[in-house]
């Protein structure tokens, strides 16, 4: 099996198995939205007037919080530095690594905010574009969360700092992401934002490793 | 002959190079030109500034209110220069291990810091009487703030790793994804929303001033980049002083002065 495909096993079988660090920031996820529902009132039009910056920020926050697990137990056992010393070429290693996180974070967001658009009263005509901005603009979010994760990973107390690199990072996903829902519910085509999405994933997929290696190489040294 | 002379000149520079990544030598040369930056900056901000408060044509629109102009525009193309520097340094730290670089990644810092909040303060200053509000969620004025968010993480992340060497590194990795994330935002925020009036310089049109008017603010772009010329290699050698202080030249220096 290629270097790439047993990372990706591993990382799933691990993350499979403890299933608090996937469940955690899906459910902060939807207490959130709760949150948000109980201080406005619950009044379907503010709701619905809110509802894709609602859950694109909270989506960036959620992924914020899943983020910080990222690295800390390879980190913690030593395996983090197997790998950078062993895996030829070590962001391909780390790349799988990041992906299956995608999948149980952006991927696993992406889905249960079709529940989430529909208790913020989101219009039905415009879930497609939540769901397509989401699922097209989240593996950047772990791209390049995953820089600020390897460059806090050694620090005791990283999590605000953690947010505090990374969230500025986020701004264009988001303003993509939330002003393609917001454009299509004022019926405005939105095709070029999901491009641009698509885009800032696709750097981040082709950059953000490299970064990631040079930052945990960094935070090993300390 | 032509290549001798070009073999020389690239000798020339690669020794230029090395020799940058002494800071003993940095600390030695740097002296004249710290205060050659700092007499220009003196005079040309000097000269822009009361050239521009004082003797600049009113604009007919905004009449004199137009005139934080000259503070505004400098603070906020120098800060994101100083960005663009940082990411530039954290390249030749990451590639060369060159130790001037991980000090120019801390000592640019503060004056980067500051002036982005001073062009986010005179910016809401000339927003009250020109639109009507201190702060407004405009394109510009958004990635302004989104700039000054990035510093306050290079600092942070500075001060949250204890071993210099290391958190330099760190600092240098972080500052090179800024720098490669910096056009992106500035993209992103110009396409939400744009409310602010465009550039006043751009590289390739004429300004949409009369000279009266851009002459001081040009030369008060200029002393701004002076000042923090300036700024940069007095922190610098501060700095080395700080960092180099176990070296026999420095305890040499030390003892020179204090006798």
């Amino acid at each position: 099996m290629s270097l790439f495909a047993v990372q990706l096993r591993r990382e799933w079988l691990l993350l499979v198995q403890s299933s608090e660090e996937i469940l955690n920031p899906l459910v902060f996820l939807f207490l959130a939205i709760t949150l948000f529902a109980l201080a406005t009132g619950g009044g379907p039009d503010t709701l619905q007037a809110i509802a894709p910056a609602v859950i694109w920020v909270l989506v960036l926050l959620a992924n914020l919080l899943s983020l910080e697990g990222l690295f800390r137990r390879d980190f913690e056992d030593g395996t983090l530095e197997q790998l950078l010393l062993k895996a030829e070429p070590a962001f391909l290693a780390l790349t799988a690594k990041i992906l299956v996180h995608w999948t149980f974070s952006g991927l696993a967001m992406t889905v249960l905010a079709a529940v989430a658009a529909l208790i913020l009263y989101l219009p039905v005509s415009s879930l497609g574009t939540l769901l397509i901005s989401l699922l097209v603009g989240t593996p950047a979010l772990s791209l390049i969360g995953a820089v600020g994760a390897a460059l806090t990973v050694g620090l005791k107390r990283g999590g605000v700092l953690l947010a505090l690199l990374v969230l500025p990072l986020y701004v264009p996903v988001l303003i993509f992401g939330a002003g393609a829902v917001l454009e299509q519910m004022a019926g405005i085509e939105t095709r070029a934002q999901i491009y641009w999405l698509g885009v800032i994933s696709m750097a981040s997929l082709t950059l953000a490793p490299f970064a990631v290696q040079a930052a945990l190489r960094v935070s090993l040294e300390q | 002959m032509s290549m001798s002379a070009s073999l020389s000149v690239s000798q020339s520079l690669k020794a230029w190079w090395h020799k940058l990544g002494s800071p003993r030598w940095f600390y030695e040369i740097s002296g004249p030109w710290q205060r050659l930056f700092g007499v220009l900056a003196l005079v040309l901000l000097v000269t822009g500034t009361v050239w521009g408060l004082a003797f600049a044509p009113q604009d007919y629109q905004q009449g004199n209110s137009f005139r934080i102009m000259y503070v505004h525009v400098p603070t906020a193309i120098v800060s994101q220069s100083v960005y663009m520097l940082m990411g530039a340094a954290g390249l030749v730290l990451l590639v060369w291990r060159m130790k001037l670089a991980d000090m120019v990644l801390s000592a640019a810092v503060p004056f980067g810091m500051s002036m982005t909040a001073c062009a986010l303060f005179t910016g809401a200053v000339w927003g009250k009487p020109t639109w009507g509000a201190w702060w407004v969620w405009d394109a510009r004025t958004t990635s302004m703030l989104v700039l000054l968010f990035l510093y306050f993480g290079l600092y942070a992340l500075r001060q949250a790793i204890p071993r210099e060497e290391t958190a330099g590194r760190a600092c240098a990795v972080l500052a090179l994804v800024g720098t490669v994330n910096i056009p992106i935002i500035k993209y992103s925020v110009n396409w939400w929303l744009t409310l602010h009036q465009p550039a006043s310089f751009t590289l390739t049109g004429a300004p949409s001033m009369p000279p009266s008017m851009w002459v001081p603010l040009l030369i008060n772009v200029l002393g701004i980049y002076c000042l923090f010329a300036a700024n940069l290699i007095g922190r610098l050698k501060l700095t080395i002083l700080e960092r180099e202080r176990n070296t026999q030249w420095v305890r040499a220096l030390v003892r020179e002065v204090s006798a």
